[in-house]
């Protein structure tokens, strides 16, 4: 079987914060989201990038294998790596294959064929919810979130261990009652094993400025301190691991 | 002797063997760091009234300096910061932080440093050391070529050790804690005694008169002790007396010597033995063992020695390379670490962060993950450390080797080395286009070819060239250093430190190189790129325009990468096909301490893009910023460089802002843990680790008066931030930091 090409915005190749341990990780170009604090909207276009198959990929990673330590591995990440389902369940298998812990850095958001195609081959799922209130969603995102919850859902069905991910943003998602939805939620879901919640910051401004993009977010100030201590501690509470 | 009660005997017993001895008699430790104690109030009492004085000291610039008598073992009464207070004593003049003078170096550095800090030098002691004894500095330059002295002006050859002490010699100092100084004085008689050759020529004479010197320097060794009410001509009887007897050897040392480097050697594990014996009798508490170590190390930081603001440009900071070599692993498999590896490090935080000793442990993924995990949290909260491959010197070097300085190996007490500073190979890059002529003065310092005239540098013209002009420095540099050494073994012999050596010790001929990223990156333009060159009007290539992208070194690109390798392998053959004094075997090293900031200022425009002025890179880093593909690509570019052809060892660099590094403290350590586990099994030789943000650097520079013991490495030592010059300190804020957004 010939393998598919994938487009690749670019690597980094000692990603200690994306997954446990040292990683080395895969920026996929393209994504159907146009989420408003994106730090990386260089990686929106579906066109550009550069091709790489994924046997190019492995041999890139394996390079760096014994940095990787018992927990370490290989990210992918974009873009958003379910828009290529083809490339990135190839990618993901023989990374498996090649004795590298595979994990999926994704919103979720895509149709079931392409979830298929994917899911199943990744040993961790860092999974992004914009937000809890579908309408927050949709303002924060541009697409609606069925497809995220269809994920979540699949992935507690495969037992798949899940790290969701969560931005705060003043006057998008600072709410506490949304918090408290949220944490709810997610208790219901024993595959969750840690929530990191993440401040918004300012650094990917530039690129949409590079890009004659509209930032809208520019006046809106990082979450407080305080805020994001409050926040924690309502998913403390609710017994999810948080980071 | 009874001081060896208990110790299990061998070969050490009958004559000088301080390996045999630790291999016998060490108890190596696999836990982790939970048994270790805090500082008892008697330690940060005394810290407290030094850290008072040296906050003094850096508002002064140098708190106090002697100014006529000479420094010698037993010049100077004995000297006490609390003595009441105090479990190890002993300072190198007779009060803390004042500074000696070693005129044997050469008078007019003294004269000068003195002034520096507004002392005068006592007419008296000018006049003996300008008019009736000959000085190293004075023997050094009445043998210079004029082509040497052209080739030192315009610096590609800077940083020779031929107007201060050469160091990089490590004593074995723990002879004296093991032996005694009586037995070692007796060990050396007898090798004169029984000196018998059939002529007598230069070289018996030298060595005989050598040896004769070092029995001088033991009997004032013991003088020393005498001085400060211990007798030490008999072995160290429990930890306390191990380590200040230890402690003795090395203050006779360094108040014979000012050598740039003037490093410990291997003390840690062998203590570990008196303080488990100790212990064992019940006459030593973990927290006694830990205020031993404490005040050991209480001292090592209050080294000083007298330095020109040149001098201070060249190595900032106020270093003194008290490196002391921590953990490894034995022959026979066992590690090395023991609990005393773990106070060493625990200093650290006992008494908060501090460049000096210089902590270097020598790393292996075999190291019990206990004491792995440990310095990486103590790396994390401090950035002190430095580590070295272990298996790579273990190999060469045995398993008790020390490190001398920053990054040189040597087996401790068998081996020494000539100090060779290091060779501007940036510069000869320049001087290859220009046919040996200085892109600055345009003086001609090195042999006049024909020039490049192309308006494009094609790679293999430049690289042919290139070839010859490193003949040309190799053969100039190892005379240079030639004439540095044989001046200094005339006129400023280290006697006490060679005392404390075997007989007949390995010599080496330890040469450097500096700008390697640059002439890599240099190379690789030429080869991917085009470089186009601007001349001024007298026809001397002075800048250069790059079209294109060209690979640079850093990013795990064979096509770069490659270029450095041979490199490396292509200057160390020429200083292999050398002639050198006293036969010293030729050795390099890639390390430029924070002396990148001053080649980088007396090197024109390069052809990798690099403006005049600009600095290097550090010892074996890549060029600020160019290093683009995240951490581990530029660890792998690093390890690739040969170390079989840098036995002198070669350093790297290492800066991450903490987020980078993992999200919470516990992944933080176990990444570090790894990232060094990776580095090392792929061949890398030695790295700084700094876990630092980019804006409290920033803020200190503003504000010094808030970071007192901000430390960070820099090339192979560690420094107070707030002691570096201000260019130093832009120097190390626009260094990469890996960081992840």
């Amino acid at each position: 079987m010939r393998s598919v090409k994938g487009r690749i915005h670019s690597f980094e190749t000692g990603g200690m914060v994306d997954g446990p341990g040292i990683r080395f990780v895969v920026f996929t170009q393209g994504c159907p989201l146009r989420c408003l604090y994106c730090h990386n909207p260089d990686t929106w276009k579906m066109k550009g990038g550069e091709e790489y198959s994924p046997e190019q990929i492995i041999e890139k990673a394996l390079r760096y294998k014994n940095y990787m330590g018992p927990s370490g591995g290989i990210t992918i990440t974009g873009g958003e790596p379910l828009a290529q389902p083809a490339f990135t369940g190839e990618l993901l298998l023989q990374a498996k294959a090649a004795g590298l812990h595979t994990a999926l850095d994704t919103s979720g958001f895509a149709p079931p064929a392409a979830r298929a195609a994917v899911l199943p081959y990744a040993d961790l799922v860092l999974l992004d919810i914009k937000s809890i209130d579908p309408e927050g969603f949709k303002t924060v995102a541009g697409v609606t979130m069925d497809y995220t919850l269809d994920t979540l859902n699949e992935l507690k069905q495969m037992n798949t261990p899940v790290w969701v991910r969560h931005v705060i943003v003043p006057g998008l998602t600072d709410k506490t009652d949304e918090a408290r939805r949220m944490a709810g939620f997610l208790k219901t879901y024993p595959n969750v094993e840690k929530v990191e919640l993440l401040p918004f910051h300012k650094m990917g401004e530039f690129k949409w400025e590079e890009l004659g993009e509209d930032y809208t977010l520019a006046d809106t100030p990082t979450p407080s301190a305080e805020l994001m201590t409050e926040i924690r501690t309502i998913f403390k509470e609710a017994g999810l691991p948080v980071d | 002797m009874e001081q060896w009660n208990g110790f299990n005997k061998g070969n050490w017993n009958n004559k000088v063997n301080v390996q045999d001895f630790i291999q016998r008699n060490f108890t190596p430790y696999e836990g982790d760091e939970s048994f270790l104690a805090g500082a008892t109030d008697r330690t940060l009492d005394l810290w407290k009234t030094a850290s008072k004085l040296m906050k003094e000291e850096v508002k002064k610039g140098i708190l106090d300096a002697e100014t006529s008598v000479p420094s010698s073992i037993t010049s100077h009464k004995p000297g006490y910061l609390d003595k009441a207070n105090e479990l190890i004593v002993g300072f190198q003049t007779d009060k803390p932080l004042k500074r000696g003078i070693m005129p044997k170096g050469g008078i007019r550095v003294v004269k000068n440093a003195l002034a520096a800090h507004g002392y005068e030098l006592d007419p008296h002691t000018e006049d003996t050391f300008s008019n009736q004894r000959k000085t190293h500095n004075d023997g050094v330059f009445s043998a210079y070529t004029p082509e040497i002295l052209k080739a030192r002006k315009s610096g590609i050859l800077t940083g020779l050790p031929d107007a201060y002490g050469r160091g990089r010699i490590i004593g074995d100092y723990r002879r004296v804690a093991l032996y005694g100084v009586e037995f070692l004085i007796n060990e050396k008689t007898t090798s004169l005694t029984t000196l018998k050759t059939p002529i007598i020529d230069e070289e018996v004479i030298r060595t005989r008169e050598e040896i004769s010197e070092q029995i001088k320097s033991l009997k004032q060794l013991k003088e020393l002790g005498d001085l400060y009410g211990f007798d030490i001509s008999r072995p160290a009887s429990n930890a306390a007396e191990a380590i200040q007897w230890t402690y003795f050897a090395y203050l006779a040392a360094i108040k014979e010597q000012d050598g740039a480097a003037m490093s410990l050697g291997r003390v840690s594990s062998f203590f570990d033995i008196y303080i488990e014996r100790d212990m064992a009798k019940g006459e030593l508490s973990e927290e006694m063992a830990q205020e031993l170590i404490d005040q050991f190390v209480m001292k090592l930081r209050m080294v000083r020695f007298l330095r020109t603001p040149e001098y201070d440009a060249l190595f900032s900071g106020d270093p003194t390379w008290v490196t002391e070599a921590i953990g490894g692993m034995g022959v026979d498999g066992r590690t090395l670490v023991t609990k005393n590896s773990f106070r060493m490090l625990h200093t650290l935080e006992n008494l908060g962060p501090a460049p000096e000793p210089n902590m270097t442990v020598l790393w292996t993924p075999r190291l019990p993950l206990g004491f792995r995990n440990y310095c990486s949290r103590v790396s994390i909260t401090t950035s002190a450390v430095q580590y070295e491959n272990d298996c790579i010197m273990r190999t060469h070097f045995g398993d008790d080797y020390g490190i001398a300085c920053c990054v040189s190996a040597m087996r401790v007490g068998k081996q020494m080395q000539f100090f060779g500073a290091r060779a501007n190979l940036a510069k000869a890059l320049l001087y290859a286009i220009n046919g040996g002529k200085d892109e600055k003065t345009g003086d001609q310092v090195g042999p006049s070819f024909t020039p490049i005239s192309s308006e494009y540098l094609d790679y293999d013209e430049v690289m042919a060239k290139y070839d010859n002009m490193l003949e040309w420095l190799a053969n100039l540099y190892i005379k240079t250093l030639n004439i540095i050494h044989f001046m200094h073994d005339k006129y400023n012999y280290e006697a006490l430190q060679m005392a404390l050596h075997d007989d007949s010790v390995l010599r080496t001929m330890a040469c450097g190189i500096a700008g390697l990223s640059v002439v890599a990156d240099s190379f690789s333009a030429m080869k991917h790129a085009k470089v186009k060159v601007i001349r001024d009007e007298n026809g001397l290539a002075v800048d250069y325009e790059i079209e294109g992208d060209f690979p640079a070194y850093g990013n795990n690109d064979d096509r770069v990468d490659q270029i450095a390798v041979d490199l490396v392998e292509q200057f160390m053959d020429k200083l292999r096909h050398q002639r050198t004094y006293r036969n010293a075997v030729p050795t390099q090293s890639i390390l430029t301490i924070t002396s990148n900031v001053v080649y980088g200022k007396k090197t024109g425009s390069t052809p990798d893009g690099r403006k005049a002025g600009a600095p290097f890179g550090p010892g074996a880093n890549p060029i600020h910023g160019r290093d683009t593909n995240g951490a581990l690509a530029c660890f792998a570019s690093i390890a690739k460089l040969p170390c079989e052809h840098a036995t002198d060892g070669l350093s790297y660099t290492f800066s991450i802002i903490p987020e980078a590094l993992g999200k919470e403290e516990k992944g933080r350590v176990s990444n570090l843990t790894s990232l060094m586990d990776g580095f090392f099994l792929d061949g890398g030789h030695h790295v700084n680790i700094n876990v630092l943000d980019r804006d409290t650097l920033m803020d200190a520079m503003e504000h010094p008066e808030n970071y007192p013991q901000l430390t960070i490495r820099v090339s192979g030592y560690a420094v107070n931030f707030v002691k570096l010059t201000r260019e130093q300190q832009l120097d190390v804020i626009n260094r990469t930091f890996h960081r992840v957004v």
